[in-house]
């Protein structure tokens, strides 16, 4: 259940071996916070999920899509984008390779 | 299996666009694979490290989603280990971002632990803890060339690192497009070293950098001399790289992407002839590996257990020797074909078939 001072993050099911099986990330928030700084706050954790999604220079990676609500971030602003407590996020593979 | 010992196997690793195959086998003819390990993930670079009394199988794994990363395995990959930190990861100040590891180069026996990476974009990474973590070369990354390098069709590389047994201060690499670039330094700074190297596609056809050099390998025996395949060319050095001179001569094309030498024998060296740039196919269809044991005096073609028609192609990494004696080469298409001889490219099996592309291949002779 997401308190309102919490954010979900749903993982997909491929990156869960990276974030100790969970398949829902629960990060508690004191306002606004960017994607990027809940990316953050979850790649301290697990390193290796968080290269998944990103590179080093903080890039989303090409293939990988987070949406807040309804919204890929990119039609935002990105990583910078803004998200309220009480909101959540999922992250999402696109459709890719040959 | 003369020359190897009987508590010895050979361990062949085959990396292809969708996941990795590793085999074993103790006649070279008869082998026993698992796979595929990283499912959907390219396998572009091998690194098989036998030094220190363990074998350490290193591979570059590359995902379309997920980025690339570099893993391990002790234990002929029955269990993988991947850094909690990256392994390979451009320092935040270049503002660059990995995209693929073409090469990891387990250096000489004398110098455990060392490890050498290439990587698109251009660049080129040294390990001191048995590629678990890597840091980049800053001499080559800050080169004033850097600028006029140029991206291949497979992308812009470093795509080879040859560290030299003789000195430590000596480091050969080769990238698409930039050419063969050298250090005696250890690494502190790089010379482009081409002289003698067509790039026919420029407008100065030879030009002091800017070529593209798709494979370049060492005699065993004398550290100074080394073998191009070139976009269109075939070329030895006898003087670190100073000067090239054409060894074309005798081969049925002067196009291909694989050049191997001998582990032990001085002159010897494979190619895999490609018809040309604009017709990528073996000439006339018929796959064939080409040897020379004159350091490209001469040559000779072998197609023995090789397919009557074949239209695909062996890729740089796609190709390699193992250590045994006679030595074992070994390379795979992009058919997904692979074929191993046990007699130094006399004679070829097909050992594995009907896998992804095959992209890289590295054997290994080891204990047990």
């Amino acid at each position: 259940m997401t308190e309102p001072a919490d954010v979900l993050v749903r993982v997909p099911s491929l990156l869960r071996p990276f974030t100790g099986g969970r398949e829902e990330l629960l990060l508690a928030v004191e306002g606004a916070v960017s994607v990027a700084a809940l990316l953050d706050t979850i790649g301290a954790q697990f390193p290796v999920f968080d290269r998944r999604v990103r590179d080093e220079t903080g890039a989303l990676r090409r293939y990988v899509n987070i949406y807040l609500g309804h919204d890929d971030v990119r039609r935002l602003r990105g990583t910078d984008t803004e998200v309220q407590p009480g909101q959540e996020l999922m992250i999402i593979q696109s459709v890719a390779g040959g | 299996m003369g020359g190897m010992a009987t508590n010895a196997s050979v361990v062949l690793a085959i990396g292809t666009k969708k996941g990795l195959w590793v085999g074993t086998s103790k006649d070279r003819k008869t082998w026993d694979f698992t796979g595929p390990h990283f499912l959907m993930n390219e396998i572009p670079g091998i690194g098989i490290d036998t030094r220190g009394g363990r074998t350490r199988i290193l591979v570059a794994a590359r995902s379309e989603h997920w980025g690339t990363n570099v893993v391990h395995s002790d234990d002929f990959g029955a269990n993988w280990t991947e850094p909690e930190q990256a392994a390979i990861a451009f320092p935040p100040d270049t503002g660059a971002a990995l995209e693929r590891i073409w090469q990891l180069q387990p250096d000489s026996a004398d110098r455990p632990g060392v490890v050498w990476a290439g990587c698109e974009p251009i660049s080129v990474w040294k390990s001191t803890d048995g590629g678990e973590h890597f840091e980049l070369n800053r001499g080559l990354w800050d080169h004033p060339h850097r600028p006029q390098w140029g991206a291949g069709f497979g992308g812009a590389a470093a795509h080879t690192v040859l560290p030299s047994p003789a000195d430590l201060q000596t480091v050969h690499v080769a990238m698409s497009t930039g050419g063969v670039y050298r250090s005696t330094d250890g690494g502190e700074s790089w010379e482009a070293r081409n002289h003698g190297i067509s790039a026919y596609f420029m407008p100065d056809p030879q030009p002091e950098f800017g070529q593209c050099v798709h494979k370049i390998a060492r005699d065993a025996v004398q550290p100074e001399r080394l073998y191009a395949q070139n976009h269109h060319g075939v070329y030895r050095s006898d003087d670190n790289a100073d000067s090239w001179t054409s060894i074309a001569d005798g081969l049925p094309a002067d196009f291909g992407f694989v050049m191997l030498s001998h582990p032990r024998r001085s002159g010897t060296a494979w190619v895999i002839p490609i018809k040309a740039d604009g017709e990528r196919i073996p000439p006339d269809g018929k796959l064939a590996v080409h040897r020379t044991d004159d350091a490209g005096a001469s040559w000779i073609r072998a197609d023995a257990g090789l397919p009557q028609s074949e239209y695909n192609v062996v890729l740089r990494d796609a190709a390699a020797t193992d250590t045994a004696e006679p030595v074992g080469v070994y390379f795979g298409t992009r058919g997904g074909s692979v074929y191993a001889s046990a007699d130094e490219g006399t004679t070829f099996t097909e050992v594995a078939s009907h896998l992804p592309d095959v992209l890289c291949v590295r054997a290994a002779v080891v204990a047990g």
